[in-house]
């Protein structure tokens, strides 16, 4: 790990002129916010992130980034707020279940005590060529370097949202439930503070890989609202190699309102499959006034990955996508609520 | 559903006491120190620099950052590295896991080569420095693995000297109405020890004191005096207690003598411990292998024909070769067999012993193949075991000195409710969950090689027996103690162990399952030694003072040394030397159990049953219980030997569903380098594992009628699974580790 700067702001404001910085986009910004520190820690200590300044938010008693409340505009949950803190919410796991499952079903404990959900959709691909400086393919950390992952081993790697430049997956679980629930982002900067909607956070790869999210250098997540009515009937569906700490082969978020066997509203997020939390659209605008049939829901599912570009390695993802699709709705629907 | 199976069995027929494991409160208290944990005055840290090729020379190498960095006492590359003497692989009479040298030349010779080693004042100045480091290769294509460009065929000399034949297999073959002809394939794993693999060199004077993990401390500090040019009576290795070893820490690695010599050069003594990334390239792992298996057998399923090829990985240095199709051979009565192993040499760290080396993967193939001929022929594969189970060799005609396969059929069988499977695939189901069963025979052989023992018994009735055997883990402290304490007539309380430690009497390897059957045996011929002081028969402890004083003493030491039948006292001084031993090379080969020529077979044998769970949507597949049944001769402590077990068929279902290093095939390159992502069974994982002992008496295989258990259970368990994924699915996966992947196309 490379000598830094350690700063420990007592204030949000504080924090934020402390974090005004140069730099293309937020993660490649010389100084960074140090919240639970899973990831950036992790990549500084690999020398793939060599931020020169860390503003350490983590111990910040601000009520804006704190806690969890509800109100007629929704469900708001501070970015401070740890995953284990959520995962343990009674009150999200009965009337959001599929935000509370996203986060048990993350990492493990330890690490869920520590890291902190508005870093948390921050959290950056575990592509091996990325996280590895020894390869010197890798337009993510070197623009321009080319990618090894396409003629590398590339299991774990995207097909949705690809570009020629990268296919490196959005490795997180939560953020998935945030996209299908149409969540706000709510953020801080230098500029004042912004909302962001939660599906214009990420950015896909294209011909930039090295410019991930939308936030601009200095600019701070304080927390995220769920307009809305709960989603009792909702659930968070993780696929994956080993039962558990492991990162998603393919997960679904869902979200249903149903009226007998018809999908009124219908929220699809997907993870493990896509280089950023994705939106199924494609397959909602399918379902959404229909009844939810098995053949329906997997024939709306495959429609989705029509426009998957599969590698050597994943193409398997094409087929467990939908899989993972019909499985979740269909565990949704048959839900007590 | 979750029933825990008792944590202490009760002792059967020819077990000793379940006594609780020697050090179990000073581990579970964290008071043991691994190697890397041993408090040195002012130490210096190394870190290595390691490639980001694997074949090609290193064009330009700039360490002027780094050296200028604070803290930095001194970089090491090529042009400047001491120099260390060409020590020859373990497998042709020498020490080393591999012998490429690195920092010898400016050569890259495989993924994670060294090539610089910083040295500073701490872990973190250490490592930023080798970050600092500027290098450029000319990079050559590297051959990767089988089927690469430029990976050569070898067939070893050693393969050719063991081939094992009987009969005409192509007559058998041809005249066979019943035929199984398939291909299998497993992958390439990495023992990732949670202990990491660390060095501390000492010198004091010209004498070196090192700490680090090691399986068989005389052989790396015989190794490392040879390396480096010194007297080995001046090595002295250090290591109590291994942190999980699995066969990685078994042989000297090139990166001790670096340390070492570091530590004499800079006059200070100095710590390495390698990052979790680097040991895949710097230390050995299970290399991948194809086979062919055919099996040919009668309409009533008697086998008349079984030959099993196999092609393994391994280094351009190094001819490591596993070599398990002598093994499988062994496994059930047939008149016509036949064998081959080739090597595919390839631009490849050198490979190694990992637990059960070559049952492991050839015991897959071969029990994979059984099954699908039971399919074949309609018949219960238990059944099928039972029509060729044989108390002899098929190659050689010497008899088993004890061979108890189908009462572990059968005990196994009874206990998991074999009798209630519908044979026919997906015809088990609960849910969306489709439902498998399978099993598989478990079989290791029994090693052994020559040890020594000291045992020191005072009037007080204290015994500290001393040999420098090694426990990873696995309980030797314990069987140690307790064969002590036996002959001795003591409660094991009040018996001492100490071993993993160079100055102690030599012991054997802690590898190929040996340790309790060869260090038990020295220690055993030991305390006779004492007993027969008293003129055989010990006195019960109360009159021990008694006797002390009409001998007029006040403590009574013996010093024993013990080897295999068929050896003699060179194997004493080959153990002396660190030697593997008086003439094989591989691990294990002293007393090879299955070595035929009509000597007697030893081996241990269990059958493991699995039910596994595979969703019929998205292919996820779940073992939410495994049953296994072993009997390995005299069982000296049921607890640990259940411990192992049970750690043995869990290690042999992430074999089966989830471990494998992702080798890239271009760049010749580890891939999933980490724990996050090189998958290893987690506790949710394993739902239910139960593990019947049963019992076995084998006078002939040693005095204390011990068989080796450490790499029996995880033998079995992948056939077993991917038998059971055939029953759930009707898909047979050939090729491990099974993925949903793989049922999903």
């Amino acid at each position: 790990m490379r000598p830094f700067t350690y700063e420990r702001p007592k204030a949000i404001a504080e924090a934020v002129s402390m974090a005004r910085s140069e730099g293309a986009g937020h993660v490649n910004a010389p100084v960074q916010y140090l919240g639970g520190g899973t990831t950036l820690l992790d990549l500084m200590k690999l020398d793939v992130m060599q931020p020169t300044r860390l503003v350490d938010i983590s111990r910040l008693d601000d009520r804006l980034l704190r806690g969890v409340s509800r109100n007629r505009e929704g469900l708001r949950i501070g970015a401070l707020s740890s995953m284990a803190e959520l995962a343990d919410n009674g009150m999200l796991a009965r009337d959001y279940p599929v935000l509370q499952q996203s986060l048990w079903l993350a990492a493990s404990q330890q690490l869920r005590n520590m890291a902190r959900v508005g870093g948390n959709v921050l959290q950056r691909t575990r592509c091996p060529y990325f996280r590895d400086t020894s390869y010197s393919e890798c337009n993510k950390r070197i623009p321009g370097s080319g990618c090894a992952a396409m003629d590398g081993v590339n299991r774990l790697h995207a097909v949705l949202g690809v570009s020629d430049k990268c296919i490196a997956a959005y490795p997180g679980d939560w953020a998935q439930g945030l996209a299908a629930l149409d969540a706000v982002v709510e953020v801080l900067g230098p500029g004042g503070a912004r909302s962001v909607p939660f599906g214009e956070l990420h950015r896909p790869p294209g011909e930039t890989p090295h410019i991930e999210t939308s936030l601009q250098p200095g600019e701070l997540i304080t927390g995220f609202v769920v307009p809305g009515e709960p989603w009792p009937r909702s659930l968070y569906r993780k696929v994956r190699d080993r039962e558990s700490y492991a990162f998603a082969n393919a997960s679904a978020a869902v979200a249903l309102r149903m009226r007998g066997d018809v999908a009124e509203d219908i929220r699809i997020g997907l993870g493990g499959v896509a280089t950023t939390p994705w939106r199924a659209r494609t397959a909602e605008g399918m379902l959404r006034g229909k009844p939810l049939t098995e053949a329906a829901i997997r024939a709306a599912a495959e429609a989705e990955f029509a426009q998957a570009r599969p590698r050597e390695h994943n193409r398997f993802k094409v087929a467990l996508g939908p899989a993972t699709i019909t499985r979740a709705l269909l565990e949704a629907k048959a839900m007590e609520v | 559903m979750l029933q825990p199976t008792p944590p202490v069995p009760q002792p059967l027929e020819n077990m000793g006491q379940a006594i609780p494991r020697y050090e179990a409160t000073a581990k579970v208290t964290g008071q043991p120190l691994y190697a890397a944990d041993e408090p040195i005055a002012r130490p210096l840290y190394a870190f290595f620099k390691t490639s980001g090729v694997a074949r090609g020379t290193i064009a330009s190498l700039d360490v002027r950052k780094a050296e200028a960095m604070p803290g930095v006492m001194k970089v090491y590359t090529h042009r400047n590295a001491p120099p260390r003497k060409a020590v020859k692989h373990i497998m042709t009479g020498g020490y080393m896991s591999d012998t490429n040298i690195p920092l010898a030349d400016n050569r890259v010779r495989h993924d994670g080569d060294i090539v610089a080693m910083v040295v500073a004042d701490s872990y973190e100045i250490a490592r930023d420095a080798a970050n600092r480091i500027e290098v450029r290769y000319a990079a050559q294509a590297p051959a990767a693995t089988f089927g690469s460009p430029g990976a050569v065929k070898k067939v070893p000399e050693q393969a050719q000297k063991n081939a094992k034949k009987a009969g005409d297999f192509a007559a058998g073959w041809s005249r066979a109405p019943v035929k199984v002809d398939a291909r299998y394939s497993t992958p390439t794993q990495h023992h990732n020890p949670i202990e990491l693999y660390a060095t501390t060199a000492v010198w004091n004077g010209d004498q070196l004191t090192f700490y680090e993990p090691s399986q068989f401390v005389y052989s790396t500090a015989n190794g490392l005096a040879e390396q480096i040019g010194v007297d080995p009576a001046k090595v002295h290795l250090v290591n109590p207690y291994v942190g999980g070893g699995f066969g990685g820490k078994g042989i000297l690695t090139q990166r001790t003598a670096l340390v070492a010599l570091a530590a004499r050069d800079l006059g200070r003594p100095v710590k390495l411990v390698l990052h979790r990334k680097q040991a895949y390239g710097l230390t050995t792992y299970r290399a991948e292998t194809r086979q062919r298996v055919r099996l040919g057998a009668d309409r009533n399923g008697k086998l008349v024909a079984f030959a099993h090829d196999g092609e393994e990985v391994t280094s351009r240095a190094d001819d490591y070769m596993v070599g398990g199709v002598e093994n499988t051979v062994e496994m059930y009565a047939c008149p016509n067999i036949a064998t081959s192993v080739t090597l595919v040499k390839a631009d490849r760290n050198t490979p190694g012993f990992m637990r059960s080396p070559p049952e492991t993967p050839y015991m897959f193939g071969l029990e994979s193949a059984m099954d699908e001929l039971a399919v074949a022929l309609n018949m219960d594969p238990v059944e099928l075991r039972r029509i060729n189970d044989t108390q002899k060799s098929p190659i050689s005609g010497a008899p088993y000195t004890s061979r108890s396969l189908m009462q572990c059929y059968d005990q196994a069988a009874a206990a998991f409710g074999w009798s209630r499977r519908n044979p026919r695939p997906l015809s088990m189901s609960q849910g969306d969950w489709l439902i498998g069963w399978g099993c598989a025979t478990a079989t290791y052989p029994t090693n052994m090689m020559a040890s020594t023992a000291r045992i020191r018994l005072t009037a007080d009735g204290k015994a500290v027996v001393e040999v420098a055997a090694h426990d990873m883990g696995q309980g030797a402290y314990t069987a140690m103690q307790q064969i002590a304490a036996k002959r001795l007539g003591l409660d094991p309380r009040q018996v001492t162990v100490r071993m993993g430690d160079s100055a102690l009497p030599p012991g054997p390897v802690a590898g190929g399952s040996m340790t309790t059957a060869s260090a038990g045996s020295a220690v055993h011929t030991a305390a006779g030694k004492i007993a027969a002081r008293f003129g055989g028969a010990m006195p019960a402890p109360n009159d021990l003072d008694d006797a002390f004083r009409r001998l007029g003493v006040t403590q009574i030491e013996e010093y024993a040394e013990w080897w295999p039948p068929g050896q003699g006292p060179q194997a004493v001084r080959a153990l002396y030397k660190g030697s593997m031993g008086g003439g094989g090379g591989e691990e294990g080969e002293q007393q090879e159990g299955n070595a035929g020529g009509g000597k007697p077979m030893m081996a241990a044998f269990g059958a493991e049953f699995v039910e596994v769970r595979i969703h019929r949507l998205t292919r996820e597949i779940r073992v939410p219980r495994m049953t296994g049944a072993f009997a390995a001769g005299h069982i000296v402590n049921p607890r640990t030997a259940r411990s192992q077990y049970l750690g043995g068929m869990i290690w042999g279902m992430a074999s089966a569903l989830l471990e494998a290093t992702e080798v890239d095939a271009k760049r010749a390159r580890y891939v999933n380098d980490n724990i996050a992502e090189y998958l290893v069974a987690v506790n949710a994982d394993v739902p239910q594992v139960d593990v019947i002992l049963v019992p076995e008496v084998d006078t002939k295989v040693n005095p204390l009628g011990v068989k080796g258990i450490g790499e029996l259970a995880n033998v079995g368990t992948a056939a077993a699974i991917a038998n059971a994924v055939y029953h759930a699915t009707g898909k047979r996966i050939r090729d491990l580790p099974i993925t949903m992947d793989k049922l999903l196309v």
